[in-house]
């Protein structure tokens, strides 16, 4: 008997505390930067894009959502001709970031995709690239990879030692 | 003048059957947001303000629904039992006195005539869940049989003592007879049984046994759907005001009260009473029904002896009527 006074008396005592709803379209909830939802394609410190269309993403994909072309430019960059994501599959499960060697596919905290259409939610490449470096502001993998381009031979990368002359005995 | 009479009580019932479904639906939205806020939610508040039009959207919804029955139901039987578990209900409150002259029929026999009409949803549900041909329902169906033969032990005699008091079954002389004191003050322990058995006659959690939703899907009406479903639903919250108003006619003065007008009055306390409704729903966990079906024969039933004895010797004692 007493035990079912206290429970009214607890549960009546609930009626006047903070509610722990949260009024979402009203109340925009805040998101840690690292939250996992809308894919953006990021650029280089110098503006340049930074994927280079090795398909890795893709490959990571569990529901398969992305799609990639390879196009070369003329001094020897890669670059995606077509970039897709289907939004419409994508779990945002983030493996395509952890997969992406050049830091150029990332997750944003943007979650309100909802649509109408289906369409809608095929999103290019001109959807997906955003004008920033994204989360790692410093990082340009043009600069530092082993691959000769335009304005920059083999071994002048950053951290890296000019090519070993094999036909040279001299240490 | 008899046909004045009768246009008049036609009138006032329209009127009435009106209040009562719209009061249903309110209840139905103010249940929820009030359950809500036991659980420290907020609740429906999206429609309408502060979500008071949710009842019309369900209801809409409801409407709208597909009525589906299940192959093999038998469906004479299917599209019987959700009106027969909502009529009824209706019909009890003709005999409700909301002020003085003020109810469709002043029976003198009412508060027999009520209960029988509270005891008659039982039928509805009963019949609901053998038509439905699903074994939820039937297991539902079951209970609330076995339910009915608990709570109808303790639930008349309880207010016997009411009646002893007063010398009539008649509700509106009921609630006259209390113009200086409420009959709770006089009549605790049949108060609390009243409304325990109250509880389980609108088959309201901690005793909705027949629909335990954890259990049994939704017990006898776990077929039912669209509107069929929705007169289900219509009965039982109908029940919960038709219990409330029971409990303010015998126990909480009726429509006495200051400065306020009677039927006010009355609507006041029927709606603290269904709000102590929704407190306990919130509150209190669902026995089993062995617990409950021994509670009532063992400990409420010889209670409601006992009051009954005490208020007869009383009332012989104090040669009161």
């Amino acid at each position: 008997m007493t035990g079912i006074l206290d429970q009214l008396w607890r549960i009546g005592r609930m009626l006047f505390l903070p509610k722990q709803t949260r009024g979402y379209p009203e109340v925009k909830p805040v998101l840690p930067p690292r939250y996992r939802a809308r894919i953006v394609l990021t650029r280089d410190p110098d503006g340049q894009e930074r994927c280079v269309a090795c398909n890795l993403c893709a490959a990571a994909c569990p529901p398969d959502c992305i799609e990639v072309v390879k196009a070369e430019t003329e001094d020897g960059r890669w670059y995606p001709a077509t970039f897709r994501i289907n939004f419409s599959r994508c779990i945002f499960c983030g493996f395509c970031e952890e997969a992406c060697p050049t830091s150029a596919i990332q997750l944003t905290p943007d979650f309100e995709l909802a649509d109408y259409d289906r369409d809608s939610l095929l999103y290019d490449k001109q959807d997906l690239l955003i004008a920033g470096p994204g989360k790692r502001p410093d990082y340009s993998y043009w600069q530092v990879a082993g691959k000769a381009i335009a304005g920059k031979d083999k071994g002048a990368g950053e951290n890296e030692a000019p090519p070993v002359d094999l036909k040279d005995l001299t240490p | 003048m008899i046909i004045l009479g009768t246009i008049l009580t036609l009138v006032f019932s329209a009127v009435l059957i009106a209040a009562l479904l719209v009061a249903a639906g309110v209840f139905t939205w103010v249940e929820r947001r009030v359950l809500g806020f036991f659980q420290e939610r907020l609740g429906p508040n999206r429609v309408g303000p502060f979500g008071f039009l949710q009842w019309v959207a369900d209801t809409v919804k409801l409407i709208t629904k597909e009525d589906a029955a299940p192959p093999g139901a038998d469906l004479f039987a299917y599209r019987l039992a959700p009106v027969l578990a909502s009529a009824p209900v209706l019909a009890g409150f003709g005999v409700i006195a909301f002020a003085p002259q003020m109810s469709v029929a002043a029976l003198d026999m009412g508060l027999i005539f009520a209960m029988g009409m509270l005891a008659l949803t039982v039928y509805g549900m009963v019949l609901g869940a053998w038509a439905s041909r699903n074994r939820y329902a039937m297991l539902g169906g079951l209970r609330a049989g076995a339910q009915l033969l608990a709570y109808e032990s303790f639930l008349g005699l309880s207010l016997m003592g009411v009646v002893l008091l007063t010398g009539s079954f008649n509700l509106g002389q009921i609630v006259a007879a209390q113009g200086d004191l409420w009959f709770v003050v006089q009549q605790p322990l049949g108060c609390l049984l009243f409304l325990i058995a109250g509880t389980a006659a609108a088959h309201r959690l901690p005793f909705d046994l027949q629909e335990s939703e954890q259990d049994l899907v939704a017990g006898f009406m776990t077929e039912y759907s669209g509107m069929s479903f929705a007169l289900f639903f219509l009965g039982e919250y109908l029940a919960i005001l038709l219990v409330a108003a029971l409990a303010t006619t015998l126990f909480f003065g009726g429509w006495h009260g200051p400065w306020l007008p009677g039927p006010v009055w009355f609507g006041v306390k029927m709606g603290v009473i269904a709000f102590a409704f929704i407190w306990v729903r919130a509150a209190l966990p669902r026995p089993r029904y062995d617990q409950l079906i021994t509670f009532a024969w063992k400990a409420a039933l010889p209670l409601a002896l006992l009051n009954l004895l005490l208020t007869g010797a009383l009332v012989v004692l104090g040669g009161q009527p």
